[in-house]
């Protein structure tokens, strides 16, 4: 007779671990593995549905890269555009989201309220309400019949005007044209901005909270001012979560890009399969490098207090 | 009068006097400052809401009425009425609930236990499928969308969808929806692992040994000990997951999950609906029936968040995104 060998405590736990994690495993393996290498297949193949069900597979090498990248109208277009987007929304949220949340973070009546209401957006985020939201936004400049076209034109065009002025303004002040664009285009989508910071601002408020309230005291008695307090403690104690927030912000501002958009319509309206996994493909490398290379360099000069 | 100004002169030539109220002053010009800036962000959060409102409220009259602003002259409930018929409302939202808040309890169940046992047990290769967690936060979701899509088209495990449905694969139903969440890969998964396993890194781990002295299994700590602790962060993926998953317009289109079951799409449809059955054919006053509808919509989700609201920013303080 053969003794069956004894599991160690150590080993038996081990198992445990894997059981714990076992659900999550197998749809990793199955959703994630496996379709993103069915997704790099689609990228190099011909895919042609066969009406009875499954599909089939003609290996054609590089020639959807080739037809996305030197045939497709507005694939490279919409891919700078999007990736602009990203790298002019991603600091702005990024500083408006900690900004926000150190004015909320203070003890003030009201704050719940303002909480809630900072919220709003996650909550309203669905396409059909924003779309919406934005019609009613034209509302609120004036009256329902605004909507009409005529009017509406009317009231952009004065803005538009107004803003103008302000550019010329600055640009006789002699400003930088590069800053004074970025600061433009700033302010024109402050909407979106605001949209956008939902989640960030409570991660920003959460991080505050967990700043031992020690050290603002240290600083107060050494004579530190507020501007000095906020660079020297505030900032490095928060430094952990804005790669955090950063990481959010790329991957829910990518989300939500026009590239993504293409990708589906191609997908789904034109049944170009292979065209759209390499839309898919390459925006998701994209994305992942910028990811890695920002979140390198902030990490770089981010201070871990434990 | 002059005597105030001669006491006003004598407390700003005291030096000691006179600083004292220049930093009360400017923490008081700092705090209204402050205040005008959150009450500016807000109305432009606010705006567009107050805007539906209004509209969801006026009459015909009031929509060609230049003269009309925030106020309708002739308020009317009419819009509601109608919006309520044509989205059918009560069903519609019923079954969407029912089908948001069971993913919810099996995001929670599913996500909180892998995240107690990322954070919890040792295991060779820990390191590497953590990193495949983090993966799954980073890569976004139509990147793997087309395999899905296929896969759930042609699913037919051991031929039950076809004994089910009558024909194999599973779109317009909400079956994927709910293999995904079980397997742990569902709407956002991947983040809310990441929340729990930072919350139970945090947890003490005195807490576990006296339940293992005491001769608790390792489920049952699990289930009748952390997970009790882990109240923070149950609320916290509690509100993200059901806001999302509410939200969440990617998955039922590629699912093709059915407008009975997901308001959200319904919504999106509700102009044609109109158009076509009640010949409204005006934009500007099927606008303002959308805008009912889309309050309509909004309005469930909004009470849950307002009150679980102050559980949830706790929830978030003291829980895992922070770690």
């Amino acid at each position: 007779m053969k003794k069956r060998k004894k599991l160690t405590l150590l080993q038996k736990r081990m198992l445990t671990g894997y059981l714990f994690i076992l659900p999550w495993f197998i749809g990793f393996a199955i959703f994630y593995i496996r379709s993103l290498i069915m997704t790099g297949q689609f990228a190099f193949s011909n895919l042609t549905i066969i009406p009875t069900g499954g599909y089939t597979l003609d290996f054609i090498g590089f020639d959807n890269f080739n037809y996305a990248f030197r045939v497709h109208g507005s694939f490279k277009q919409t891919l700078t555009t999007s990736i602009m987007n990203m790298l002019v929304d991603v600091p702005l949220i990024t500083f408006f989201s900690l900004f926000m949340a150190m004015l909320l973070n203070k003890k003030f009546p009201g704050r719940f309220v303002f909480r809630a209401i900072f919220f709003l957006p996650v909550i309203m985020g669905s396409s059909a309400i924003t779309s919406a939201m934005e019609m009613s936004e034209a509302m609120m400049s004036g009256g329902i019949s605004s909507m009409s076209t005529e009017m509406a034109t009317d009231a952009s065009a004065g803005a538009m005007m107004n803003m103008d002025y302000f550019i010329d303004m600055f640009m006789n002040l002699g400003i930088p044209v590069k800053l004074l664009d970025y600061v433009t285009a700033a302010v024109a989508r402050i909407n979106d901005i605001i949209e956008a910071s939902g989640v960030q601002i409570i991660i920003f408020i959460a991080a505050l909270q967990s700043i031992p309230g020690s050290m603002y005291e240290v600083a107060k008695i050494e004579g530190a001012t507020g501007y000095e307090t906020f660079w020297k403690v505030t900032f490095p104690m928060v430094m952990p979560h804005i790669i955090t927030n950063v990481v959010y912000t790329i991957v829910d501002n990518f989300a939500e890009s026009e590239v993504v958009e293409l990708a589906y319509k191609v997908a789904f309206t034109e049944m170009n399969y292979g065209l759209s996994s390499v839309f898919s493909l390459v925006s998701t490398l994209i994305t992942c490098l910028i990811l890695v290379v920002i979140c390198g360099y902030i990490s770089k000069h981010t201070f871990y207090y434990n | 009068m002059t005597e105030y100004i001669a006491r006003f002169k004598k407390i700003m030539n005291d030096p000691d006097q006179r600083k004292s109220i220049m930093t009360d002053v400017k923490n008081f010009l700092i705090k209204v400052f402050g205040m005008l800036i959150l009450i500016g962000v807000s109305y432009v959060i606010l705006s567009p809401i107050i805007g539906m409102i209004v509209n969801s409220i006026s009459s015909d009259k009031d929509a060609y009425n230049p003269m009309v602003y925030i106020l309708p002259q002739y308020p009317t409930l009419e819009r509601y009425t109608l919006a309520i018929e044509r989205l059918e409302y009560f069903t519609t939202i019923g079954k969407n609930l029912l089908y948001v808040i069971t993913l919810m309890l099996l995001q929670i169940f599913i996500c909180s236990m892998v995240g107690y046992g990322f954070a919890r047990f040792n295991f060779p290769l820990k390191k590497l499928l953590f990193g495949c967690v983090v993966v799954m936060i980073v890569i976004p979701s139509h990147t793997i969308m087309l395999p899905l899509y296929m896969t759930f088209k042609q699913f037919d495990l051991f031929g039950i969808a076809t004994a089910l449905t009558g024909s194999p694969g599973l779109m317009g139903t909400t079956i994927p929806m709910y293999i995904l969440t079980v397997l742990g890969t569902g709407v956002r998964s991947g983040l809310y692992i990441y929340i729990f396993n930072q919350f139970f890194r945090g947890l003490p781990k005195e807490i576990e040994e006296a339940a293992l002295v005491d001769g608790a299994g390792v489920w049952y700590t699990y289930f009748r000990i952390m997970l009790v602790n882990a109240m923070p962060s149950v609320i916290t993926v509690a509100v993200f997951s059901m806001v999302w998953q509410f939200n969440d317009t990617f998955y039922a289109k590629l699912f093709l999950i059915s407008e009975e079951v997901v308001i959200s799409k319904k919504i999106e449809s509700l102009a044609t609906v109109l158009a076509t059955i009640d010949k409204i054919l005006n934009v500007t006053i099927q606008e303002l029936y959308v805008d009912a509808g889309v309050i309509l919509v909004v309005l469930p989700i909004l009470i849950v968040y307002l009150w679980l609201q102050k559980y949830f920013i706790e929830g978030v303080e003291r829980s895992g995104i922070v770690g």
